[in-house]
């Protein structure tokens, strides 16, 4: 029956179904990912947020779900250009980072 | 989360709710969603407790729906309440009760309000003396009903006739109790048990033999949310809201489902009829719905009123399921019927949702 309106397909994660281990090997590689508090002031100060939607922040939530392809995808937009190392109130070296994100989940 | 943890939390936020004499104001809606809920209420407190409850027909709404749906400004809203507090003040009680959830979290949003802002408490005062002559004292306790029937739920268990037990296997019924959002998510303080884990359903639950589970989405709201229902461009928004809650609490096979709120009991029952509908998916047993009531409804159940008396044939998801596993008796033949015998006709029957 057409009520004029859809039910949207959810957007919940079930963490129980979601396969950390690539995650827990890049904590042990990195563990400076442990730090990050989600502020984003990495994807605030990205030039290449604008035109391509590249989100450091996003990337990390990515991580912690399990969703590695999305996360390959994304970062094929970086253009390494280390302003989201500068502005980290963490001091995580995120180009760092996003160096060892890229070698491991390629290699997989 | 564990037993223990909730315990503390339900003891941190309690709050104090006298026994007797309150100044009851009803909901605009839940008179025409679940006409018997309210009726029942009063039934309870005054014939059964012997409490003494007034009420006025001069009362109105507290401008909450228009409020939420941002149609009328707080100024307002805080003026329609000031004259119900008026009301309150001629009649001479001192504590305030309300049938209704977005009331009582909009009354907690302006007494907070005039708190922290005195002066716009003597604006609107200025405003209802121009307005309608009436001056009024700000009530010493105010509660919602749902405080009440939890205050009350051991004199209740104990005139009880049915207990919320299958008595079939001998178990209690496996329940699932949703709060209305304007309970206690605003202001945790001000509900009974705070605003993660209330105790005001459970506390009922539990006093009436039923068992509460706790699933994923507990706290996740109905799916009404005003403009997420009243703006029909929303309406996708508001019943996937409802649906992933249905998805949740369904791996627990929940027996039935209690509320205190006048919106969720509406969309939780009705959205289940849209979703059966939508994607032929239903959530209780043999293609039955999860039947939805209201805590006082649940109450007139336990202490024994006729299923029919309490207006459950106007619920979408059929309750008879839920009336079979406690024992009640009930006779089927006067569904459609109202009060005084009146015949109030058949609806049409859904493809999907098993409704008899």
């Amino acid at each position: 029956m057409d009520f004029g309106f859809k039910i949207s397909p959810s957007s919940a994660v079930n963490l129980d179904n979601a396969d950390l281990t690539l995650y827990n090997r890049l904590c042990e590689v990195e563990p400076d990912i442990t730090r990050c508090m989600a502020c984003g002031s990495c994807t605030a100060t990205c030039p290449a947020n604008r035109f391509s939607g590249m989100s450091m922040r996003k990337t990390i939530l990515d991580l912690q779900r399990g969703k590695g392809k999305e996360v390959v995808k994304m970062l094929s937009n970086c253009m390494l250009c280390g302003k989201c190392s500068m502005v980290c109130p963490r001091g995580i070296n995120t180009r760092h980072l996003i160096l060892s994100i890229c070698k491991l989940y390629k290699e997989e | 989360m564990i037993y223990q943890g909730k315990q503390k939390i339900w003891a941190d936020y309690q709050k104090e709710i006298p026994d007797d004499h309150w100044f009851y104001v009803r909901s605009c809606i839940r008179q025409n969603f679940f006409p018997g809920a309210e009726k029942m209420f009063l039934e309870i407190c005054r014939n059964v407790l012997h409490k003494d409850f007034y009420e006025t027909a001069s009362h109105t709404t507290c401008g909450g729906i228009a409020y939420h749906c941002d149609t009328i400004p707080q100024e307002t809203v805080m003026t329609i309440v000031a004259r119900q507090f008026a009301l309150m003040t001629e009649a001479g009680y001192e504590n305030y009760v309300a049938s209704c959830i977005t009331s009582f979290g909009n009354y907690i949003e302006i007494l907070e309000t005039w708190n922290e802002f005195p002066e716009l408490e003597a604006k609107i005062r200025e405003m209802l003396w121009k307005a309608c002559r009436r001056e009024f004292n700000k009530p010493k306790y105010l509660a919602h009903a749902s405080d009440l029937i939890y205050k009350y739920r051991n004199l209740i268990a104990e005139k009880a006739r049915y207990r919320l037990v299958n008595r079939h296997t001998g178990e209690p019924l496996k329940v699932v109790e949703h709060i209305g959002c304007h309970y206690s998510k605003m202001f945790p303080s001000k509900g009974v048990g705070g605003a993660e884990y209330p105790y005001v359903l459970c506390g009922m639950v539990e006093s009436w033999g039923g068992n509460v589970i706790d699933y994923p989405e507990r706290r996740h709201c109905c799916g009404y949310g005003f403009r997420q229902y009243h703006v029909r461009a929303n309406r996708g928004y508001s019943i996937s809201n409802t649906h992933k809650k249905f998805e949740s609490m369904e791996p627990y096979h929940p027996d039935m489902i209690i509320t205190n709120c006048p919106g969720c009991p509406y969309f939780m029952d009705r959205w289940q009829y849209a979703i059966a509908e939508m994607e032929g998916k239903t959530y209780g047993e043999n293609g039955f719905g999860i039947p939805v009531f209201t805590y006082e409804e649940v109450a007139g159940l336990v202490l024994g009123y006729d299923p029919w008396d309490l207006g459950l044939q106007l619920h979408q998801v059929a309750v008879e399921p839920l009336l079979d596993k406690m024992g009640i008796e009930y006779d089927p033949a006067r569904k459609y019927e109202g009060l005084n015998r009146k015949d109030i006709l058949r609806p049409e029957l859904p493809g999907v949702l098993r409704c008899c």
